[in-house]
């Protein structure tokens, strides 16, 4: 079954991808720093302190998160990755974003062609409703369908 | 966003197209979070947090390169994060090959920096803010700066006003002269959300105290309480110091950008828990509380119990009194087990102007005879290393526990290992 949500959008797209969840603050550089390093292509998440997502593999994926939390480097690591293609389909919050994320959405949709989709304020209903797998569609509007 | 005509005009393109981009970035942002205009940016220096020159993160140079030729470097000065290398700094062959791999890009980020407007001085540091480094902002003065444990002493601590703006983007706001007004340049912004009440029984160790309060609260503000009595009401060089520390934690393990301590820092001293919402949450401390977040640090070593081969001190780094201050604790544990030398390779980490002013100190041989390595290096880079990284290192900073595979102990715990155990 298919369920609704509407969030605000930051930097619109649409995207139809796999949801990879994390129910806890979601470190950016902790999470992408040996992936950049290694150029892992898997772009496996490197943060041992997020046991939702400790070495999953991240690109392609709509990841369903909190905000995100920790250095201050994280707005240009997220603007990095979408420079070099390794960026999720997309970026989802339950909470309003946080500034660094919202730097990293802001710096790729004016300084590189990536193309990642943000929508925010989706609701901890969101959070608690998506599982790792299900099928995230989500529309320029701010919709999120998840099934 | 209500913008002034000078800013209308950098938007439309009168400034050239690069300039529009970079007022079209920041005006976002603000949008973003409901800011009602841009206001200038009144500090003297700005604050970059990139200092590296990292060959994956070419797409940063590259911006960095189109900002420089449309001659749009800043008037504002600043400093910058942690030089990422220093051949002092104990490493193999292959690390060393693997540092050269990494860092391409130093050389024509050094560079770029120097252009974009360096400050004198070799101004590499996270804590741009010691004396001895002289970027010290005003209380009330607003920022663009990135770097989350300066941001978080520079609001707290000193009182200036700054969010937690990202790389890139606080280059942007030094450039432009302005930044979107919302969130921490604000006095809704400051007003804390959480009540911290520590009720243990000895002063806690700064840098679990500050984990423990990010990892609750994330990016909200708490209002500390019971800490006075433990760093009094004064911000003295030893309650700046435990700020430092505690505030880098409370920055990295949650992502805190402003903390008030009850009795202490400015605006607690002078608006007291008139800071504090109503509708406050609430988080008691006690020992059992700090003891359970610390157990709970996960290690990542290949090997549990294997002996360290590395350990780390001084991230964020260290300031001119903790210098001191560790200097005699060494001497004396040595002393009392009989060894000349540290019994594991240990590095301190503080400020090229702090480590200068240092060495022309007795306490800079005294440091020297004890084995220790002094160096200016940012412990997080050395650790990205991939090499480096499987290395088993110890550390007293939450901050590199949190970034790396560096395993947490506390300063008495580290004493004890580089001075008695070895292990």
């Amino acid at each position: 079954m298919s369920r609704k949500f509407i969030g605000r959008v930051i930097t619109p797209g649409k995207a139809n991808a796999e949801a990879l969840v994390s129910h806890v603050g979601f470190n950016t550089l902790a999470s992408y720093q040996m992936a950049l390093l290694l150029n892992d292509k898997n772009v496996k998440c490197g943060d041992q302190n997020n046991p939702d997502l400790y070495k999953k593999s991240m690109i392609g994926k709509a990841l369903c998160l909190p905000e995100t939390i920790g250095s201050t480097t994280g707005g240009m690591v997220l603007y990095t990755i979408c420079s070099k293609n390794m960026q999720p389909a997309c970026l989802l919050f339950s909470k309003s974003i946080d500034s660094l994320a919202a730097s990293g959405a802001i710096l790729a949709a004016n300084w590189s062609d990536a193309k990642m989709p943000v929508i925010d304020r989706l609701g901890e209903e969101f959070l608690n409703y998506v599982e790792d797998g299900m099928s995230i569609t989500i529309e320029e509007d701010g919709t999120v369908y998840a099934e | 966003m209500v913008l002034t005509e000078e800013q209308q005009a950098m938007l439309d393109g009168k400034k050239g197209e690069t300039m529009a981009k970079i007022m079209k970035t920041l005006v976002m942002y603000g949008e973003t979070f409901d800011a009602a205009k841009m206001v200038p940016v009144t500090s003297k220096y700005g604050h970059t947090v990139i200092s590296f020159g990292l060959g994956v993160m070419k797409p940063v140079y590259a911006l960095y390169d189109e900002i420089l030729s449309a001659g749009l470097a800043g008037e504002q000065k600043f400093s910058a994060d942690p030089f990422p290398t220093d051949p002092h700094v104990p490493s193999n062959i292959l690390e060393n090959a693997v540092f050269k791999l990494m860092y391409t890009e130093q050389r024509r980020y050094g560079k770029q920096l120097k252009e974009l407007g360096l400050m004198k001085g070799n101004a590499y540091t996270c804590a741009c803010y010691l004396p001895e480094v002289g970027n010290i902002p005003k209380r009330g003065d607003v920022l663009s700066w990135a770097e989350s444990s300066a941001v978080v002493y520079a609001n707290s601590v000193l009182g200036a006003r700054c969010n937690r703006n990202s790389g890139i983007l606080e280059m942007m706001g030094s450039i432009a002269g302005c930044v979107p007004e919302f969130g921490f340049l604000t006095d809704e912004g400051r007003k804390a959300d959480w009540v911290v009440e520590v009720r243990t029984s000895k002063k806690p160790e700064a840098q679990l105290l500050g984990s423990a309060i990010g990892m609750k609260v994330l990016a909200e503000v708490p209002y500390v309480k019971g800490l006075d009595q433990w760093l009094g009401s004064e911000l003295d060089a030893s309650a700046r110091a435990y700020l430092k520390d505690f505030g880098a934690a409370t920055a990295s393990n949650g992502s805190v950008g402003l903390y008030h301590i009850e009795n202490l820092t400015p605006e607690a001293k002078d608006f007291g828990e008139d800071l504090i919402r109503e509708d406050a949450k609430r988080y008691i401390i006690d020992d059992n509380e700090l003891a359970r977040v610390q157990n709970n640090y996960p290690c990542i070593w290949k090997n549990p119990d294997a002996k360290p081969k590395l350990c780390f001190v001084g991230c964020p780094h260290l300031t001119m009194e903790q210098l001191k201050d560790w200097t005699e604790k060494v001497e004396k544990a040595l002393n009392e087990s009989g060894h000349k030398h540290v019994l594991i390779p240990t590095v301190f980490t503080s400020a090229p102007a702090v480590i200068k002013k240092f060495r022309k100190t007795e306490y800079g041989e005294r440091l020297a005879k004890t084995g220790v390595i002094l160096s200016y290096i940012c412990p997080l880079m050395y650790m990205d290393n991939p090499v480096c990284g499987k290395t088993p290192v110890i550390t007293s900073s939450n901050k590199l526990r949190t970034y790396t595979s560096a395993r947490y102990y506390t300063d008495e715990e580290i004493l004890r290992k580089i001075t008695k155990e070895g292990k």
